[in-house]
């Protein structure tokens, strides 16, 4: 599979921007000492929120969701802007996304204590950037632009000697 | 260049061997952007703290509640005699330590039903504060029997636990207050026995804690003070709103002149059930034989017997203190509280009985203007039992104005002489409150973020203590309990009620002489 100029640029754009997104959200809840996913968990609505409020009422696993929140989020971030790892940081945006989208989903007759900034039905913001993470793994740019080059192409000379 | 074979997914390096310069170059391509990313989020956290350092050197209130960090032995045990064990009394002996089996069965199923509903593990965790109760007392004897349930529940187990000694059942109050296992009481009854029986229990040398109002009566009322003094009891009035960690916030406000000249404060109170207007269920299996009528009508003026008057005593002036003494006495303390308000000048009242036409006697609508001329303020209340548009607590200033419910705000006003320069610069924003605590967030931030105020509306009966949840009527006796044992004076003592009582039957009195009343400062006396 080959990219033109166009569609190279467009694609790097498109996971620079999602890898952005992932990165400023992760580091915000860093810098915040007091930011914990406990009131997100809590404001789950839906068929799984019985399972997002469990996580949210057992402090050892609250622990483990904060934690893996704000590192998967940074490192998805950093993944989808250097283009290293790509693959493994799409999947890993897919999954997270997949469980905001899962915690608050926008169906009919659900209503959120958290403001949202915009209306949604079915489709929101994250099921959007979740498709288009689905995209960027069809057509992975990672190692054309992105460490990913260097990286597997290191891999790839361990092999040979 | 299209047709470069570096832009092919497959296999983007021409061929084996070594990395070269164009690797590097595509390879680290985006790697500068990271260097924009950090030198875009320098500039917002600058830009944030630069905006918060402005707002904080103006506002910082420290204020926290004493009573959660004093420490008082606990080892001698406190024998407690309860009067009245309906809805209230029960709610205090859970805030002794002390539910029955069937409302703690209650709780676990509706834990297991809904994980959010704590009271089960609340209730476990609340703090044992080492108290037996020895003595119930209700003139409904089914309220009697859950009373003496509830305190034979040492152990806080459900049906079928162990149970403890169960507390004797005193028919009429002066026997159980006359006890010899009784160290303190615990009064719960209609307002028109509060005060006969703190004069009582205070006489006989036991600590009290009495729901409010204080007192029915304005003559009672000196009394009640004359016999807690002489005989130098603990007394705690029951308005547990001394407890509530955002109000020694908002006192802290007031006292460091955050809000500049305050020339008006305005308390509400807006509810629209029946429950709210005091119509509550009457017990079906309640009857002339299971309720002391003859004990229950007291000091008030003879009735014939009738189940409304006494599960709905709020409505009838017989028994009650109305709006006044029943509702805006929690507002009245609470801004007591912040303002050490201390009795008005002079009152004026309006209002009328305008929604519920049961035959009750008590207005469903009123209106009291306090004027304390000293301080240049004016305490207004306004109430509606047939409307639940909530009007909130606000202290106006010059400057800002802080509302309060269990969380707390405090907006610049945009005229404000303090503030002008800081809101013309854009530093500060009227319509983003300069201080905002929400109870329950470790932090308290001057800059709120939605999420967090969002959840600051939903704990209104809790105050907390390093993010635990504490029932503020728990507290309230314990700190009376504290004042038993380790000595000092409780948060709305003998003193505190007295002011309490004379303001909201000053407020009566000007409802229902229709004219305008002074205190005469000097004789302590209504005018």
């Amino acid at each position: 599979m080959k990219y033109t100029n166009t569609q190279l640029v467009w694609l790097v754009a498109l996971r620079v921007f999602i890898g952005w997104h992932f990165l400023y959200e992760g580091v915000v809840k860093l810098a915040n000492p007091n930011w914990s996913s406990v009131g997100y968990l809590m404001d789950s609505q839906g068929f799984m929120s019985s399972f997002f409020y469990s996580l949210a009422t057992n402090p050892t696993a609250l622990g483990v969701v904060d934690f893996l929140n704000v590192w998967g989020l940074i490192a998805v971030g950093l993944g989808l802007i250097l283009g290293a790892f790509t693959q493994l940081s799409t999947i890993s945006g897919i999954i997270l996304l997949t469980l905001y989208y899962l915690s608050h989903p926008p169906f009919v007759g659900l209503k959120y204590l958290l403001p949202m900034e915009g209306s949604y039905l079915l489709v929101n913001k994250n099921l959007i950037e979740l498709a288009a993470l689905a995209v960027l793994w069809l057509f992975p740019t990672g190692k054309i632009i992105g460490l990913d080059r260097l990286i597997f192409s290191l891999k790839i000379k361990n092999r040979k000697f | 260049m299209s047709e470069d074979q570096s832009n092919n997914i497959d296999n983007p390096r021409p061929g084996p061997g070594g990395i070269n310069r164009r690797d590097l170059l595509k390879g680290l391509m985006t790697v500068p952007l990271l260097g924009v990313f950090s030198y875009g989020w320098y500039r917002k956290q600058k830009n944030d703290q630069f905006y918060k350092n402005a707002i904080t050197e103006e506002v910082k209130l420290d204020g926290v509640n004493p009573v959660l960090y004093r420490k008082v032995p606990k080892d001698k045990l406190i024998r407690i005699g309860i009067i009245g064990t309906g809805g209230r009394g029960l709610s205090l002996l859970k805030g002794a330590g002390f539910l029955s089996p069937n409302t703690l069965v209650k709780y676990i199923n509706a834990a297991n039903k809904n994980n959010q509903d704590k009271r089960y593990v609340e209730f476990m965790e609340q703090e044992d504060l080492n108290l037996r109760i020895t003595g119930v007392c209700d003139v409904f004897d089914i309220n009697a029997q859950k009373g003496i349930s509830a305190g034979a529940n040492i152990y806080r187990e459900g049906l079928n636990g162990k149970m403890g000694e169960a507390p004797k059942r005193y028919k009429n109050y002066r026997d159980l207050i006359a006890a010899s296992d009784v160290d303190a009481v615990i009064i719960a009854t209609p307002d028109h026995w509060h005060g006969p029986m703190i004069i009582e229990a205070a006489r006989a040398g036991k600590h009290v804690y009495v729901e409010k109002p204080m007192t029915w009566t304005i003559p009672e009322t000196y009394e009640v003070v004359k016999a807690v003094k002489d005989n130098n009891i603990v007394f705690q009035l029951g308005h547990q709103n001394r407890q509530t960690e955002s109000y020694f916030k908002a006192r802290e406000a007031v006292k460091n002149n955050v809000l500049g000249k305050i020339s008006l404060i305005e308390v509400t109170t807006n509810r629209n059930s029946p429950e709210g207007a005091w119509v509550y269920k009457i017990h079906e299996e309640a009857n002339s034989q299971n309720i002391d009528w003859e004990q229950f009508i007291g000091p008030a003026p003879w009735n014939g017997f009738s189940l409304e008057r006494f599960f709905r005593w709020r409505c009838w002036w017989d028994y009650s203190t109305g709006l006044s003494g029943d509702l805006f006495t929690h507002d009245y303390d609470a801004m007591n509280q912040i303002l050490e308000l201390g009795i008005p000048h002079s009152a004026v009242a309006s209002g009328g009985i305008y929604f519920y036409k049961d035959g009750r006697t008590v207005p469903d609508v009123l209106q009291m203007a306090f004027e304390y001329p000293e301080r240049e303020f004016t305490l207004l209340y306004s109430a509606s039992l047939a409307s639940s548009k909530n009007r909130g607590r606000t202290i106006m200033g010059h400057d800002a104005w802080l509302d309060l419910e269990n969380n707390l705000k405090i907006y610049a006003d945009p005229e404000s002489t303090r503030f002008k320069e800081k809101i013309e610069k854009g530093l500060i924003s009227p319509e983003i409150p300069i201080y905002s605590y929400k109870p329950g967030f470790k932090h308290v931030d001057a800059v709120t973020s939605p999420t967090e105020e969002y959840y600051a509306s939903r704990g209104l009966l809790y105050t907390y203590l390093d993010g635990k949840r504490l029932d503020p009527t728990h507290l309230h006796i314990k700190d009376w309990l504290n004042c038993i044992r380790g000595g000092g004076q409780p948060s709305c003592n003998i003193d505190q009620g007295f002011q309490e009582a004379m303001t909201a039957h000053m407020g009566t009195v000007a409802y229902k002489e229709n004219r305008r009343v002074y205190w005469d400062n000097e004789k302590q006396i209504i005018v």
